[in-house]
């Protein structure tokens, strides 16, 4: 008997949504394990995270204000992956667009609010946009890899806004703490009720609605997924592939750069450090588990939203908030290594009756 | 600038290098054995971390080195069995092995956060050779670790190319099926070329944690891992060049730091900007010439699948 590995001719449609399901499982499984060895109970672990982020109203109303920047963040990135783009600069393009965001409120405090908020939209789209952009002209002018580009413009963009915030930009009012001035009324984005759930909502579902369709029916759409899948093949059909490295860089970091403006705009209310704790990165493995599907990443973004919230409601437990980054991490390895039956079918091959043809 | 505040510059730069160093060497293997590790800053921030509990615990340098070097070589483990067994995106899988790498350290860590080490790596000057003018100073008045980085560059440079298993490790990265053709097991010197660039970059994070630090904070690399990743392409994959790109990479560091100290104007966030800015332009730099697309492995990033030969 042995078992061999055999190619599938197309990717098995059944495994590629199973997998990421019985991959996330695994996942929990192995790093309750690792909780155990480590001496936690693992059960307890689980359920003081999801009842922390399931739980009350104010625990659901926190898992959806953290899924929104995981959602406009994995949607950015979905733009660029599909077109095996590697754009890892979620991260520093949600800063740069949180930053260009606050510029419009902290220099005219006074603008009504339907020409405030889409501006601040709007720059934040430019400036994430531009910071995307900029690494892709790395890419194709020089043929510098964007996964370190756009990486160390992360810490980049961090250190600007840090720059701004301890300098130009600081509150003087703000007794020397690392803020901006808060923003006024017509800057922020209307919540719900008396929770913090904001209308970043309405946003993110209408941007997966359109991405959906443009990614599914578009002739671009189409381009972009053979350019990722087959270059040469896509440079034969006369598919421009620098122009287009160039445009999936500005859309995914412009996506991106609107979700920072989002996250200052309805829940920070000013420009401040670490107004994310790493909502770029986590999203790489929402967008990666969706498979790059605009619906999916929303549903991924929300049980990511609840592993980090959970992670958060831990701490009372004494357990570091860490364990949500390793759950995470974890989970991207299953998928990642289960994807062999996707791709692969595993047969068990007699050998009693002598040569078996591959 | 007088001469001892240059010669204090050159010998900070090498300490600041050593970390970068260790883990450039450490993908240089792996990358020359045709598999592409994203992993390393995981890795290092795991190697850091391990390595500091294992000396805090027992007191004992070679323990904590030991561990370090453990850790770092479990974590390539995996990113071995996905890439090279499972055939998994090597990228994907490197980016898993980060993020699960940072999340792990902070939850083993916790405790240690903060902490100065007990035991760290001190400077002992190498009789003789650090009497030597300038040279000497920079050179020869470090730590233990920092003599083994330069002996283990010199190692891997001959290695490379000097030995017939040099040249397997440089055909595995080239044309694997060269390799499998003449009976030699690619999937085996995979694993083993992976696992030992795991090990350095485990190693390059307790040198951080041990001597560098000297203690253990959340993240403590700070991007160490991936400046180490470009290194690899300014190095054009080859030793020597990766020891000189991570003293330049430590001489900003360094210089960045004594700006601040003798108090020059300027902000110090932007300051700590100049290593990634410095990368960026570096790759640019080595990129814009022909030369430096033609010298990646052939094979790199390619998963290696006997049918498909």
């Amino acid at each position: 008997m042995k078992l061999v590995m055999e190619k599938r001719l197309a990717p098995s449609p059944l495994m590629r949504s199973l997998v990421p399901v019985v991959a996330a499982f695994a996942a929990l499984v192995f790093c309750g394990i690792f909780f155990a060895v480590t001496g936690r109970d693992p059960f307890e672990v689980y359920y003081a995270m999801f009842s922390g982020a399931l739980g009350s109203e104010y625990g659901i109303s926190e898992t959806i204000v953290k899924m929104i920047p995981l959602a406009m963040c994995g949607l950015g990135i979905a733009i660029a992956f599909r077109m095996q783009i590697w754009n890892i600069g979620a991260e520093g393009q949600f800063y740069m667009g949180a930053c260009a965001a606050s510029w419009l409120p902290l220099t005219y405090p006074d603008l009504p609010s339907m020409i405030m908020l889409p501006g601040m939209l709007l720059l934040g789209a430019a400036a994430g946009g531009m910071w995307g952009l900029l690494a892709g002209w790395f890419k194709t002018k020089w043929l510098v890899s964007e996964l370190i580009t756009t990486l160390m413009m992360n810490y980049i963009a961090i250190l600007w806004v840090n720059y701004l915030v301890y300098g130009a930009w600081r509150d003087p009012k703000g007794l020397n703490f690392p803020l901006t001035a808060a923003f006024s009324e017509s800057a922020l984005l209307p919540s719900f009720g008396d929770l913090r759930v904001h209308a970043g909502i309405i946003i993110v579902f209408v941007l997966a609605a359109v991405l959906a369709v443009v990614f599914r029916d578009s002739r671009w759409g189409y381009e972009t997924l053979v350019i990722g899948s087959n270059p040469t093949a896509a440079r034969y059909a006369g598919i421009n592939i620098p122009r287009n490295v160039l445009l999936v860089m500005l859309l995914s970091g412009a996506v991106c750069g609107m979700g920072g403006m989002i996250e200052v705009s309805g829940i920070v209310g000013k420009l401040q450090p670490g107004i994310s704790p790493g909502y770029g990165y986590t999203a790489i493995i929402v967008a990666w588990l969706a498979r790059l599907h605009p619906a999916a990443i929303i549903v991924v973004a929300f049980l990511f939203a609840i592993i980090h919230v959970g992670g958060f409601m831990v701490q009372t437990l004494g357990i570091p908030s860490a364990v949500a980054t390793m759950l995470q991490g974890a989970i991207l390895f299953f998928v990642v290594g289960a994807d062999i039956f996707t791709n692969y079918q595993l047969r068990l091959i007699k050998n009693e009756g002598g040569e078996e043809s591959e | 600038m007088n001469e001892t505040l240059l010669i204090s510059i050159l010998a900070a730069s090498i300490t600041a290098g050593t970390p970068i160093l260790f883990a450039a060497l450490g993908e240089l293997i792996s990358e020359r054995a045709g598999v592409t590790n994203l992993g390393v800053d995981g890795m290092m921030l795991v190697g850091a971390c391990a390595g500091f509990i294992a000396a805090q615990q027992t007191g004992s340098l070679l323990s904590g080195v030991g561990m370090a070097l453990l850790a770092g070589s479990l974590m390539a483990l995996i990113h071995a069995f996905l890439t090279v067994t499972l055939r998994a995106n090597q990228v994907v899988s490197g980016l898993a092995l980060t993020l699960f790498g940072t999340g792990l350290s902070g939850y083993l860590g916790l405790d240690y956060v903060g902490q100065q080490a007990t035991v760290v790596f001190s400077k002992l000057a190498v009789p003789g050779l650090s009497e030597i003018p300038v040279l000497g100073p920079v050179l020869f008045r470090q730590d233990l670790l920092v003599y083994c980085s330069y002996i283990l560059v010199a190692a891997v440079a001959f290695y490379l190319y000097r030995t017939r298993a040099g040249l397997f490790m440089r055909a595995l990265g080239e044309n694997p099926a060269a390799v499998d053709a003449v009976g030699v097991n690619v999937f085996g010197l995979r694993y083993l070329y992976v696992i030992m660039g795991g090990a350095l970059a485990g190693l390059g994070g307790a040198y951080l944690s041990l001597a560098y630090a000297p203690c253990w904070l959340e993240n403590m690399t700070a991007g160490r891992g991936w400046i180490a990743v470009a290194l690899v392409i300014f190095a054009l994959w080859d030793p020597w060049r990766a020891l000189l790109g991570s003293y330049l990479f430590g001489g900003i560091d360094a210089l960045g730091f004594h700006l601040q100290v003798i108090g020059l104007p300027v902000s110090v966030f932007i300051l700590n900007m100049l290593p990634y800015i410095f990368t960026i332009v570096v790759l640019i730099l080595v990129l814009a010439r022909k030369g430096g697309r033609l010298a990646a492995p052939q094979a790199l990033g390619q998963p290696y699948d006997r049918e498909e030969r």
